[in-house]
Parts: C-alpha cells; sequence; structure tokens
C-alpha cells in the first residue's frame, strides 16, 4: 500500500510538473517575446520601464533560466502578486476559495443524494414508470448546459419572483456564511441546484448501469437465496459493490470544481476561484491566472491521488498493477 | 480472415466481426453487424425522432439564408425603430420578429438559424479532430505499448487531469478569439478521452489470432494498426463519436458564453444567451429562453440519439460510455 501511495504521489508531482511547464509555455512564451513585460508594465509604460520590468523579473534572460525562477517562487509558495487588487495572489485566492468552497460542498451533497437514490431506484425497478422518468429526467439535464439552467432559474426565482413581490433569492453576488447565515443560504440556494442538477445526471446513469450489473452476479442470487430482505440485498450487498465507479467519478468531479466552478460562478457572479480566473483573464491579471490555474490542478491530482488510494483500500486487487 | 458470413449472425456475438464487407451470392444471406446495427437502430422510435429534430436543425443551418430573406431581416441588421421600445429595450415575439429581438433590435429568429451553423460547424469539426487525433494515439499506444505507452498514457492522464476550461480560456485568451481557435482547443484538450477508450480495445485486439497471422506474413505495423486492428475498433469510436458531439457543442457554447468563443457580431448560442443577461432584468425573457432551447434541444436530440447509436453497434459496451 505504502508503495503504491508513493508511486501515484511521484506520478501526481510528473502531472504537475508538466502544469508548470504548460502555465510557463502559455502565459511566458505564447505571447511572443517583450510581450509578458509589456503587459506586467500596464498600459501606460514608458520603454525604459517596461525594459526596467524585463529586467527585474528576469524576463530578458533565457528561457530556461526564466522558468527556472518561476519554478523556485512557485516550490516556495510565492505566486506573485495581484497588479488588479494591489495584493499579493495567496491572498486573492484565499478571499476566493471558500466561495468556491461553499458552492461546491453543498452542490456536491445534494447530488450524491439526488444521483445515487434516483440511480438505485431506477435500476431496482428497471423499465418501470419511475426507471423511465428518472432515466429521462437525467439525460434531460445532462444534456442541459450550465449556464442556461442557471440563467433560467435566475429568470424564474430572481426576476419573476421580485417583479411579483417575492424576494427569496438574491440575483448574484455572496454573502459569507459568518456574516449572516441565512443571507448565505438564500444565496447559495440556486447555485447550488444548478451545479447539482447537472451534475447529477451522470450519478443517475452511473449508478443504473453499475447496480444493473452486480444486481446480476451469483452472490446477490446467493443472497436472495439465503432469505436476506430485498431492502438489504440492495443497500447492504448491491449498492456497495455498485458504489465503486460512483466513488471514483465523485473523487474527480469534486476536484475538478473546487478548482473553480466556472460557469456557475459566472452566472450568479459569485467571486470564487472560477470568477475570480475568468475576470483576472478578462483583465490581463497575469499572476493570478497562473495561480489559479495551478491551484486548479493540484485539486484535480490531489482527488485523483484520493480516489486511487480510496479505490486500493476497497479493492485489493489494484495494489498489485 | 474472421469473417463469419454464413447465416444470420446471433445477436448475442460480438460486434468484433466489424468491417467485413458484405459478401453478396450466398444462398442463406448473411447480415454483417453493420447492417444489425442500422435496423436496431431503425427501430429505436426515440433515437429515429431525435435524428428527425438533428435534420431540421442542419436544414436550419443550411437555410438560414432563406430564412433570413423570408422574414426579411438579416443576422446583422439593427432595427432600431421597430426592434427595439422606446426606451430602447427589446421587442417580444410579434408577427414582424417571430420570436422577438434582441438588445441590438435584431431579428432572434434569424440569429438562431445562423448560430445552428456554428454550433454544428464546431460540433462536428471539433469531434472529428478530437476522435482522429483519440483513435491515432489510442492505437499507436496501444499497438506499441512499452516506452511508447507509457509515455501516451501518462501524457493522456495529464491532459484529463487540467481543469480544461481554465486551460481552454487561457490558451483563447493568449491565442485571440476566433473559430479556428475554438476548433483547435476543443481537439487539443478532447482527444484524450477517446485515447483511452481506443488503447483499452487495443490492447485486448492486437493479441487476436489475425493480428498474429498479418505479423507472421510480415505486415508492416503500420498496415497492421490501420488495415486490420481499426476496422475493429470502429464501432466503440462511432458511437463515442455521437456522444461526444453534444459535449462539443456545449463546450462551444460555454466558451462563447464566457466571452472567449466566436467573437461578436457572428451570431452564436453561447454569446446569445450571454449577451441576454443584460436585459432580461427588463423582462426580455424570450432573449434567454429561444436561443437556449436551440440550444438545449440540440444537445438532447444528439443524446437521445447517441444513446441509440450506442444500444444498436454496442450492445455490450454501456460502462464504457457512461
Amino acid at each position: 500500500m505504502a508503495r503504491f501511495l508513493v508511486r501515484r504521489i511521484l506520478q501526481g508531482i510528473l502531472v504537475m510538473w508538466l502544469v508548470t511547464v504548460s502555465v510557463f509555455l502559455i502565459f511566458f512564451v505564447g505571447p511572443g517575446p517583450g510581450s509578458v513585460a509589456r503587459t506586467l508594465a500596464g498600459k501606460q509604460a514608458t520603454p525604459q520601464v517596461v525594459a526596467e520590468v524585463s529586467h527585474r523579473l528576469l524576463l530578458d534572460r533565457p528561457l530556461w533560466v526564466q522558468y527556472g525562477h518561476f519554478l523556485w517562487l512557485l516550490l516556495h509558495g510565492n505566486l506573485g502578486y495581484s497588479f488588479y487588487h494591489g495584493q499579493s495572489v495567496n491572498s486573492v485566492i484565499a478571499a476566493a476559495f471558500p466561495i468556491t468552497l461553499s458552492l461546491v460542498t453543498g452542490a456536491a451533497v445534494l447530488w450524491i443524494l439526488m444521483g445515487v437514490l434516483s440511480g438505485v431506484l431506477s435500476a431496482v425497478r428497471a423499465r418501470s414508470i419511475m426507471d423511465r422518468t428518472f432515466t429521462g429526467l437525467a439525460l434531460f439535464f445532462y444534456s442541459m448546459p450550465t449556464f442556461v439552467l442557471g440563467l433560467l432559474f435566475l429568470l424564474i426565482f430572481y426576476y419573476e419572483f421580485t417583479i411579483h413581490g417575492i424576494s427569496i433569492f438574491p440575483g448574484s453576488g455572496y454573502t459569507p456564511l459568518t456574516q449572516d447565515p441565512l443571507g448565505w443560504l438564500r444565496g447559495m440556494i440556486l447555485p447550488w441546484f444548478t451545479l447539482a442538477l447537472v451534475s447529477a445526471a451522470t450519478y443517475t446513469r452511473l449508478t443504473r448501469g453499475s447496480m444493473l450489473d452486480v444486481m446480476g452476479e451469483d452472490y446477490i442470487r446467493t443472497a436472495r437465496a439465503k432469505g436476506l430482505s430485498e431492502r438489504r440485498v440492495i443497500f447492504r450487498h448491491s449498492l456497495r459493490a455498485a458504489l465503486t465507479p460512483v466513488v471514483t467519478q465523485y473523487g474527480i468531479d469534486v476536484g475538478v470544481l473546487l478548482g473553480g466552478a466556472v460557469i456557475t460562478e459566472v452566472v450568479f457572479g459569485m467571486p470564487g476561484l472560477g470568477f475570480t480566473a475568468v475576470q483576472s483573464i478578462q483583465q490581463q491579471d497575469l499572476p493570478v491566472i497562473i495561480g489559479v490555474v495551478i491551484v486548479a490542478s493540484a485539486a484535480v491530482v490531489l482527488a485523483n491521488i484520493v480516489v486511487d488510494a480510496l479505490y486500493a483500500v476497497l479493492d485489493p486487487r489494484v495494489r498489485l498493477h | 480472415m474472421s469473417q463469419s458470413v454464413v447465416g444470420a449472425i446471433p445477436p448475442s456475438e460480438p460486434a468484433q466481426g466489424g468491417a467485413a464487407p458484405l459478401e453478396v451470392a450466398r444462398k442463406i444471406e448473411g447480415r454483417s453487424p453493420w447492417r444489425l446495427g442500422a435496423q436496431r437502430l431503425a427501430h429505436d422510435r426515440a433515437a429515429m425522432v431525435s435524428l428527425a429534430v438533428i435534420m431540421i436543425v442542419v436544414l436550419m443551418a443550411i437555410f438560414a439564408p432563406v430564412i433570413a430573406s423570408v422574414t426579411g431581416h438579416g443576422p446583422y441588421q439593427q432595427f432600431t425603430t421597430i426592434g427595439l421600445s422606446p426606451s430602447g429595450q427589446p421587442v417580444g415575439p410579434n408577427s414582424t420578429f417571430l420570436l422577438g429581438t434582441d438588445d441590438l433590435g435584431r431579428d432572434i429568429l434569424v440569429r438562431i438559424a445562423y448560430g445552428a451553423r456554428i454550433s454544428l460547424l464546431v460540433g462536428v469539426v471539433a469531434t472529428a479532430l478530437t476522435v482522429v487525433v483519440g483513435a491515432t494515439v489510442g492505437i499507436t499506444a496501444g499497438y506499441f505499448g512499452k516506452f511508447t505507452d507509457t509515455v501516451l498514457a501518462r501524457f493522456m492522464d495529464w491532459l484529463l487531469a487540467i481543469p480544461f476550461l481554465l486551460f481552454a480560456i487561457s490558451l483563447v485568451t493568449v491565442i485571440g478569439a476566433g473559430l479556428a481557435v475554438v476548433i483547435i482547443v476543443i481537439g487539443l484538450f478532447g482527444w484524450a478521452s477517446v485515447g483511452r477508450v481506443v488503447r483499452g480495445q487495443v490492447l485486448s485486439i492486437k493479441e487476436k489470432e489475425y493480428v498474429e497471422a498479418a505479423r507472421s506474413l510480415g505486415a508492416s505495423p503500420w498496415r497492421i494498426m490501420f488495415i486490420d486492428i481499426l476496422p475493429n475498433v470502429i464501432a466503440p469510436i462511432i458511437v463515442y463519436t455521437t456522444l461526444l458531439i453534444p459535449l462539443t457543442i456545449v463546450t462551444e457554447a460555454s466558451l462563447s458564453f464566457l466571452g472567449v468563443g466566436i467573437p461578436p457580431p457572428t451570431a452564436d448560442w453561447g454569446q446569445m444567451i450571454s449577451e441576454s443577461q443584460s436585459v432580461y432584468q427588463y423582462g426580455a425573457w424570450w432573449f434567454l429562453v429561444f436561443p437556449s432551447l436551440a440550444l438545449l434541444i440540440t444537445t438532447l436530440a444528439f443524446n437521445i440519439f447517441g444513446d441509440g447509436v450506442r444500444d444498436a453497434f454496442d450492445p455490450r459496451g454501456d460502462q464504457l460510455f457512461v
């Protein structure tokens, strides 16, 4: 187990190294020579200022020196300074992360409950009206682009409600939990359901398919033959085995979203990591973009390692490969 | 050659006999897995309805100029007097503008028709790019194995492990938005999932006797990969392709929604939906609802059709394509 973990962590480090290389290529090499210094120096900068910035940030040195410097700073946890927010990238990210965390945690709880429950019910009563309803709904939400659902929610539950004198849900923004718990909840409900409904669809399909496979296994027949109650057969014997692929998908999805639920955050104007990334791209705030991309990649890599470790605990065969 | 032509192939026969060309002039007609699949698909009512919907969207895209000339409204034409209310807001559906106008007084119906062109073009071309690259890399990795496989498999892992949307936005911002850029960015990041599936299939197929036979006859690796192996992984590739098209359409719309896709004033569904945000507070629901419906109906139709194709051609492969 220890060897397995060490190998996975080393692979994770390799992936993160590739991420730093590609980020460096995209942002430092991609725009062409001199462009980074010009961007960083600001629009009104004179050529002297640009040259000075270029020299100070080693941008006039060979690429490998630049990359080495970039990596060196990264390894020290120094992501640089946002020239738009006037503070360190670390604190920009620290301010945005709780918002993304609120959004993703709530949505993740909702979608795993909705997805697994509807998937199990569908599989247990395969081909029934309930199954058809759930699979139909799953296909519907699976096809639904996140921003379409979010904006339709806003149109109905914010706009229509508000003009009819019911103002429960705010149109955009984020209220910190510590500041006003009720306001936080009211602000979170629409984003939670947007993200959860769109994500749950995959889980309904995944759980249903996996349950149907497992329920065809011999040991389920054995369990039934022993005279176990159907409820016990379904939840104790089938669901447990059927959940393995679901857990894998869940870990990866949560990991990806923790790096910024870009679309949902943009639709609901919540300044989380994804929103911050999009905003800093529009503002050409290079250090923040790089910071968010690296943090988001780290979240995915970490989630993958956690999932693989869990998998190895659940299924001993994995460790041998 | 593993062609089982005599007698109808029972449905349980794995779909791997693959691309066996139809051989005629036999007493008992042999039905290739392709024909069996096509027949199964033709009996799938949901799939056929969604195919009809897809055809309608395609026709709408092709005949967008006709729709424009019938209504007399060009896709970029701004009707500032009749297309906007006195206060400068969009007007709702009426006899002149069947689906209303947008924030600049342009006909939404005409722009939806033109937007279908972008969605379908990107959906098909970017998916094709994804599939060609993915299949090539997947076959190469699976066939050569060893070091090649390790490197390519790690590379695919890396591609699958990066936050796609953030990388795509960053790349588009650096290169500059545009149709070709969107297609290439989607293709660049999307092929790894195809590659992984194809690689897995090739790993088992390359152990088959007919591959060994081809090798002992002195066939080159390229011949084996593309003449002997490719036809046998084409079924999962086709299934994957149909399911990938709606995903690609949504990705394009999302990029345009975020302002890094197709630049204005080109009509694009994602962009229209994004623009609608500025006016829906004034009650211009049609500006949001109609482009959203166009997008949703298209992706839904492709997904239902894709499910049908999967059930028809790859009955046992469900787990691969949830």
